[in-house]
C-alpha cells in the first residue's frame, strides 16, 4: 500500500477521570486503505474516532489528517473528513433533502444540488428524499448518515460502527457501498464484527482498554490464528502407527486424534502441508480431508481474553 | 473560514426547525393568546374609559409572559442536540463552537421577533381608538425585543446545561424570575431598607433590573446606557453558556 499518510495518530492519550479510554495509540492510515478498527464495546474505539474528527481533543498526543494538526487546525480537518458518528444521529424533523441541504451549507458546498443528488444515487435514497428522517426504517437512517458524510466526497472517511443494529441484507449493502467508493480515500471502520474486517477491509486493528494489541492485515490475522490451516482428516479405521508417522515430520507440531479415525493436524509454521500428508497417505482409506481457514472470531477471543476478563 | 463559520446554515435550519413541528405555532399561539387576553380583555373597560391610546399595558404585561415562554423557545437549542447525538454531527462539520451558538440564538431571536410582529392587531386597535405615541411604540416594541433576547440567552445557556428539556425549562424560568424580579418596586424597597448599605444596593440592584431598563424603553427613553445593559447582559450570558456547552457537549 503506497498511498500517502491522510491520518496520522501519534501517541494519542484521552481520560475521562479515572478511565483510560484511550491510552497512547499510535497508526497512520494511507490513501486507500480500508482500516477495521476491532475492540470489544469500551475498548476505546468511538473515543479515538471523536479525537480524529475534532470532536474531542486528546490530553496528549498528536493527529494530523491530510497534513493538519486536528488542535490548531480544526475547521481544516473537519473539511477533510466525512464522519458517521456511532447510530448515525440526524435531526428528526427534517426530510432527508432538507438535512443532506443543510450538510452541504454547512460544508458550503458550491452546487448543493447536484452533491445532494449524488451521494442520494449512491446510498439509495431516491425513494424516501421528501420523507422526514424519523420516519425512516434503521437501514435507511444509516444511510442517511452514510449519504451525509459522503456529501463532500472527502479524502478521509471515519465510519463508526456503520453496519450495527442492521439485518444482514442492509449489511451487506452498507459493506458493498463501502467497497465501491474506497478507491482514493483512506478509510477508518470500527466494528465488532469480524467477519466485516475480513470482507470490507485491507488492515485489520485490535485495540483493547485503549490500547493497540494487533495491527496487521486480515489475513496476516488468519494465519496467525491457531486453527489456520489446520488440516481435518477422517479415515476409514484408526491407525496409531500412521499418526506416528506423521507426528515424526519435522513440520508438524501434533496430531490431535479427536476420536480413532477423526484426526486434526497442526503445523509449527500454521503454513499449508496438505501435499506433505497426501503423500503419506498413500494407500490409507481415507473418508475425508479439508484444510481449515482460521476464523478472526477465534483470534479475536484469544488476544483480547486476560485484557478484558 | 472565520470565528463564525456556519452561523448562515446553523441559523438557516434553528428557524425553520421552529416551524417544522407544530411546537412553534402552538407557542405563536399561546403567545398571542396571552399577550392579547391581558392587554385587551384584562383592560379592555380601561382602554375605553380613559380613551388611552397607547400600549402601555401590553408592553408592561410582556415580560411576565417572556419569563415563561422564552425558556420554551430555548429549551430545544441544545438539549436536544445532545440528547439525540446530533451534537457530535454538527460540531465535526467546519462550523466553530461560536458560529453555532450564535446561529441557533439569532434563530431563536429571530422566531421571538416574529412572535412580537404578529401582535400588530394591538397597535391597529390604538390607532383606531386615537392618536398614539408611535415613538413610544417603537421604543416599546425594541424594548421588548431586547428583553426577549436577554430571556433567550439565559434560557441558552440552561439548555446546554442538562440534555433534559424539561429541566433546562424550569431552571431558565427560575433564573429569569430571579432576575426580573431584581427590579421589582417591593424588591428594591426591602433591599433599601438594609441598614447602612441599602441606599448603595438597592441602587446597584436597579442599575442591573432588567425591568428598570425595559421600562424606559417602554417609556420612550432610548438611551445609549439601556442598549448598552442589554448588550452587555445578552453578550455575557452568551459567553458563558458557549464555555459550558464546550465542557459538556461530549459527555
Ligand atoms: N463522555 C464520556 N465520559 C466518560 N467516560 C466515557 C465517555 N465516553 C467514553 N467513555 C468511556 O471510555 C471508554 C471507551 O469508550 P468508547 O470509546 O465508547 O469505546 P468503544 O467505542 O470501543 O465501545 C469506556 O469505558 C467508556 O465508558
Ligand atoms: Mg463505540
Amino acid at each position: 500500500m503506497e498511498g500517502e499518510v491522510l491520518v496520522d495518530v501519534r501517541n494519542i492519550k484521552k481520560y475521562f477521570g479515572p478511565i483510560k479510554a484511550v491510552d497512547d495509540i499510535s497508526f497512520q492510515v494511507r490513501r486507500g486503505e480500508i482500516f477495521g478498527f476491532m475492540g470489544p464495546n469500551g475498548a476505546g474505539k468511538s473515543t479515538a474516532m471523536k479525537i480524529i474528527t475534532c470532536f474531542l481533543e486528546q490530553d496528549s498526543g498528536a493527529v494530523r489528517v491530510a497534513g493538519h494538526d486536528t488542535l490548531t487546525e480544526s475547521l481544516a480537518v473537519r473539511q477533510k473528513i466525512g464522519y458517521l458518528p456511532e447510530s448515525a444521529p440526524a435531526y428528526g424533523e427534517m426530510t432527508v433533502t432538507g438535512f443532506l441541504e443543510f450538510v452541504a451549507d454547512a460544508r458550503a458546498i458550491a452546487d448543493k444540488a447536484a452533491a445532494i443528488d449524488r451521494v442520494v444515487d449512491m446510498t439509495g435514497l431516491e425513494n424516501v428524499r421528501y420523507q422526514t428522517v424519523e420516519t425512516l426504517s434503521k437501514g435507511f437512517k444509516r444511510r442517511v448518515g452514510l449519504a451525509q458524510a459522503l456529501i463532500h466526497d472527502p479524502e478521509v472517511l471515519i465510519l463508526d460502527e456503520p453496519t450495527d443494529g442492521l439485518d444482514p441484507n442492509q449489511k451487506a449493502l452498507v459493506q458493498d457501498l463501502i467497497n465501491r467508493i474506497a478507491r482514493n480515500k483512506a478509510i477508518i471502520l470500527s466494528t465488532h464484527i469480524l467477519d466485516e474486517v475480513e470482507r470490507v477491509c485491507n488492515r485489520a486493528l485490535i485495540i483493547s482498554k485503549g490500547q493497540i494489541l494487533v495491527d496487521s492485515t486480515p489475513q496476516e490475522l488468519i494465519a496467525r490464528a491457531d486453527n489456520h490451516n489446520v488440516i481435518k482428516l477422517e479415515l476409514a479405521e484408526g491407525d496409531k502407527a500412521l499418526a506416528k508417522r506423521i507426528e515424526d515430520q519435522n513440520w508438524c507440531e501434533r496430531v490431535i486424534r479427536q476420536t480413532e479415525t477423526q484426526w486434526e493436524i497442526v503445523a509449527k509454521d500454521r503454513e499449508n502441508h496438505l501435499g506433505e500428508v497426501m503423500d503419506l497417505l498413500e494407500g490409507v482409506a481415507v473418508t475425508s480431508i479439508a484444510v481449515q481457514e482460521g476464523r478472526l472470531e477465534e483470534l479475536f477471543r484469544e488476544i483480547t481474553e486476560g485484557v478484558c476478563a | 473560514m472565520s470565528r463564525y463559520t456556519g452561523l448562515s446554515a446553523i441559523f438557516k435550519r434553528e428557524f425553520k426547525a421552529y416551524f417544522a413541528t407544530p411546537l412553534g405555532y402552538i407557542f405563536l399561539v399561546i403567545f398571542l393568546m396571552a399577550s392579547g387576553w391581558l392587554t385587551v380583555a384584562r383592560d379592555f373597560g380601561q382602554f375605553l374609559e380613559l380613551r388611552q391610546a397607547s400600549l402601555v399595558s401590553f408592553f408592561s404585561y410582556l415580560p411576565h409572559i417572556f419569563v415563561v415562554l422564552v425558556p420554551a423557545v430555548a429549551m430545544r437549542l441544545w438539549a436536544e442536540e445532545r440528547k439525540t447525538g446530533t451534537v457530535e454531527l454538527l460540531f465535526t462539520l467546519p462550523v466553530t463552537l461560536q458560529g453555532s451558538y450564535l446561529g441557533k440564538f439569532l434563530a431563536g431571536w429571530a422566531f421571538l421577533g416574529v412572535a412580537l410582529a404578529l401582535t400588530f392587531p394591538v397597535v391597529i386597535w390604538v390607532s383606531v381608538l386615537g392618536s398614539p405615541d408611535w415613538g413610544t411604540i417603537v421604543t416599546g416594541y425594541f424594548g421588548s425585543f431586547l428583553l426577549a433576547g436577554a430571556f433567550l440567552s439565559i434560557g441558552m445557556l440552561f439548555s446546554a446545561l442538562t440534555k433534559n428539556q424539561v429541566v433546562s425549562f424550569i431552571l431558565s424560568v427560575a433564573a429569569s424570575v430571579f432576575l426580573l424580579s431584581l427590579g421589582l418596586p417591593q424588591v428594591l424597597e426591602a433591599i433599601g431598607s438594609i441598614a447602612g448599605v441599602g441606599g448603595y444596593l438597592e441602587q446597584l440592584f436597579s442599575a442591573l433590573s432588567l425591568i428598570d431598563h425595559f421600562q424606559s424603553l417602554m417609556r420612550g427613553l432610548l438611551e445609549l446606557r439601556t442598549v448598552a445593559f442589554f448588550v452587555v447582559l445578552i453578550g455575557g450570558w452568551l459567553g458563558c453558556g458557549m464555555m459550558l456547552l464546550n465542557q459538556l457537549k461530549a459527555s
